[in-house]
């Protein structure tokens, strides 16, 4: 655990790893993880639209619970990607397989029962 | 490097994603700010922590988008959003459970 987030801020440490590939596929990592933190970001900026532009919900806090999982989401996200990305510069540079990962389909899964819900809960007229 | 060695346009691509990822921050950011000024004087000082931790992200990203980069892929600069981005979610969520 330690040793991962020093991981994160110890280039030098992950450079003496393997060889120094194409400096493409690094530029590519380092454009895969601005992806996922803007998929991050706009998971925050939803949950701050939420807390800030929706009307008080009729079910008590819905608003700020919807709020707060969104901005929760979010950070995992971001915090995820840093992370990702060093354990993938470092297989690159150890020309071994990419790291594997069900990360993508558990955040698509979360998204995706959070909005039925949302869809069930306006059927249900919890939400004006 | 000419476009006969790179035809992909690598490095300007990861320069316009820095700058798409910098916009994306500046929005956090001001729906942070926007928050914490409804917050009271706690609120004021935490809206100010914002600031500079935006000040500090879009300098990072700016020199990513605007050097060459390519001899300094990655290290510990990645860190520094993608932590920031995490602060900006923490410091979101408690606005929000304070002004329960």
């Amino acid at each position: 655990m330690w040793q991962t987030i020093r991981n994160w801020f110890d280039p030098q440490e992950l450079r003496s790893v393997g060889t120094t590939p194409d400096y493409r596929f690094s530029l590519a990592n380092e454009r895969t993880f601005l992806a996922w933190l803007r998929t991050g970001l706009a998971l925050i900026a939803g949950g701050l639209a939420a807390a800030q532009f929706l009307p008080t919900l009729s079910l008590a806090h819905l608003r700020e619970a919807i709020a707060v999982a969104l901005l929760l989401l979010g950070g995992t996200v971001a915090i995820r990607a840093v992370d990702h990305w060093a354990r993938t510069e470092r297989a690159i540079r150890l020309g071994e397989e990419l790291p594997a990962s069900r990360f993508p389909a558990v955040l698509a899964l979360i998204v995706g029962v959070g909005a039925l819900l949302l869809v069930a809960a306006v059927l249900a007229g919890a939400v004006d | 490097m000419t476009a006969s060695r790179d035809p992909g346009l690598q490095p300007e691509r990861t320069r316009l994603a820095w700058r798409r990822t910098a916009l994306a921050m500046t929005v956090v950011a001001m729906l942070t700010v926007r928050l914490a000024l409804h917050a009271g004087p706690v609120g004021a000082a935490l809206a100010a922590l914002a600031v500079v931790g935006w000040g500090v992200v879009v300098q990072v990203c700016w020199r990513r988008a605007t050097g060459t980069g390519v001899s300094r892929t990655g290290g510990r600069v990645l860190a520094v959003p993608g932590l920031a981005t995490a602060g900006f979610a923490l410091l979101g969520a408690v606005l929000i459970l304070r002004g329960l």
